[in-house]
């Protein structure tokens, strides 16, 4: 059984779309989750349709969504203070260390990110970099494993089949929850993903209803 | 955020005519544009907080695409689609467009006092 698990991605609701089900496992087998979060997705396109948010209010409106997800993934919650868009340009030093020290405190046994180069935002190939800088930097005899996420769309040609498969139509519920509890983003980004229907679930269940990682290998 | 009424958002523009003034202004498709569709390109630029000073603004337009110019001792900002319009709690003039999804793709917002970063 895993010990601690830390997932970290940069925006609020990468945690939705992309590990929820995973989380809900490991939740479910009573492993404690924490979630670092990068940015409030200041710099987000959708402001809810119809739109309810704008510019200015959307950091703080975002910012009550993560909460809201992380309560329904029963989750412990850390904001790394970053601004949406502009990891890529931050010294990859600087964040390598900053994740560090706080995987040192938190000492997981499994860390949950993007796969860097293979996750089509340029935030999540940035702060998955950081991640798999900052980890290799630790003791390897005590460092976690990770568990790297790629969403691009040749992946799988590039990369080979995902060793890590996570059918988590069993935690489906919880998963849609997650999503929907960020109210501004969940149609959006949904409705992104299917030019033939607009039933969410329907668009989740077939799209996200499993969740893939490759096992880095430092 | 309200439907752009020009008389009333020009009376804001002058406002704050050769006031020093804190800009915001964006343009975007997204950043999954080209992942959606592999003949799209991800466009985007964005400046936050940038510290001018206009000495003329207008608003030209019909309908929901209008168009924003002030004019600087050395230069122009322009914004081009925008259809809304809202003067916050704190007094910034923010105006945007979006597209029928309700995403946003352009921005134009100006303060006196320098927005959040
Ligand atoms: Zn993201």
């Amino acid at each position: 059984m895993e010990k601690h698990v830390v997932v970290i991605y940069p925006h609020p609701d990468d945690e939705a779309f992309g590990a929820s089900g995973t989380i809900t496992k490991f939740r479910e087998e009573g492993v404690p989750v924490t979630y670092l979060c990068g940015t409030l997705g200041e710099m987000g396109r959708n402001m809810g349709n119809p739109t309810f948010a704008n510019r200015e209010t959307l950091p703080e409106i975002r910012k009550k969504e993560l909460i809201a997800a992380c309560k329904v993934l029963d989750v412990d919650l850390r904001m790394l203070g970053y601004r949406d868009k502009t990891l890529e340009f931050e010294s990859r030093d600087e964040v390598a260390e900053h994740l560090k020290s706080i995987l040192l405190e938190i000492e997981p046994s499994l860390v949950i990110t993007h796969y860097p180069d293979h996750a089509v935002h340029p935030d999540h190939n940035a702060l998955g970099a950081a991640v798999i800088e900052a980890v290799s930097r630790m003791d390897e005899k005590t460092r976690p494993t990770v568990w790297a996420q790629a969403i691009s769309r040749t992946y799988e040609e590039e990369l080979g089949k995902p060793d890590v498969e996570m059918n988590i139509l069993p935690f489906f519920k919880k998963k849609m929850a997650t999503i929907l509890a960020h109210q501004t983003q969940a149609q959006g980004v949904l409705g992104s993903m299917s030019q033939t229907t607009d039933d969410l679930e329907a668009i989740a269940k077939e799209r996200l209803g499993t969740e893939f990682f490759y096992t880095w290998k430092f | 955020m309200e439907d752009i009424e020009i008389g009333k958002v020009q009376e804001q523009l002058t406002r704050f005519v050769n006031k020093e003034v804190y800009v915001h202004l964006e343009t975007t498709n997204g950043a999954y544009a080209s992942h959606f569709d592999d003949k799209a390109y991800n466009v985007g630029a964005f400046i936050r907080n940038a510290k001018v000073t206009y000495t003329h603004a207008k608003i030209v337009g019909i309908g929901n695409a209008y168009r924003v110019g002030l004019k600087l001792e050395i230069g122009w900002v322009y914004a081009e689609g925008l259809s809304k319009w809202e003067l916050d709690e704190k007094g910034q003039l923010l105006m945007a467009g979006h597209d029928r999804e309700g995403r946003l793709m352009v921005a134009l917002q100006i303060s006196e006092t320098p927005f959040k970063y």
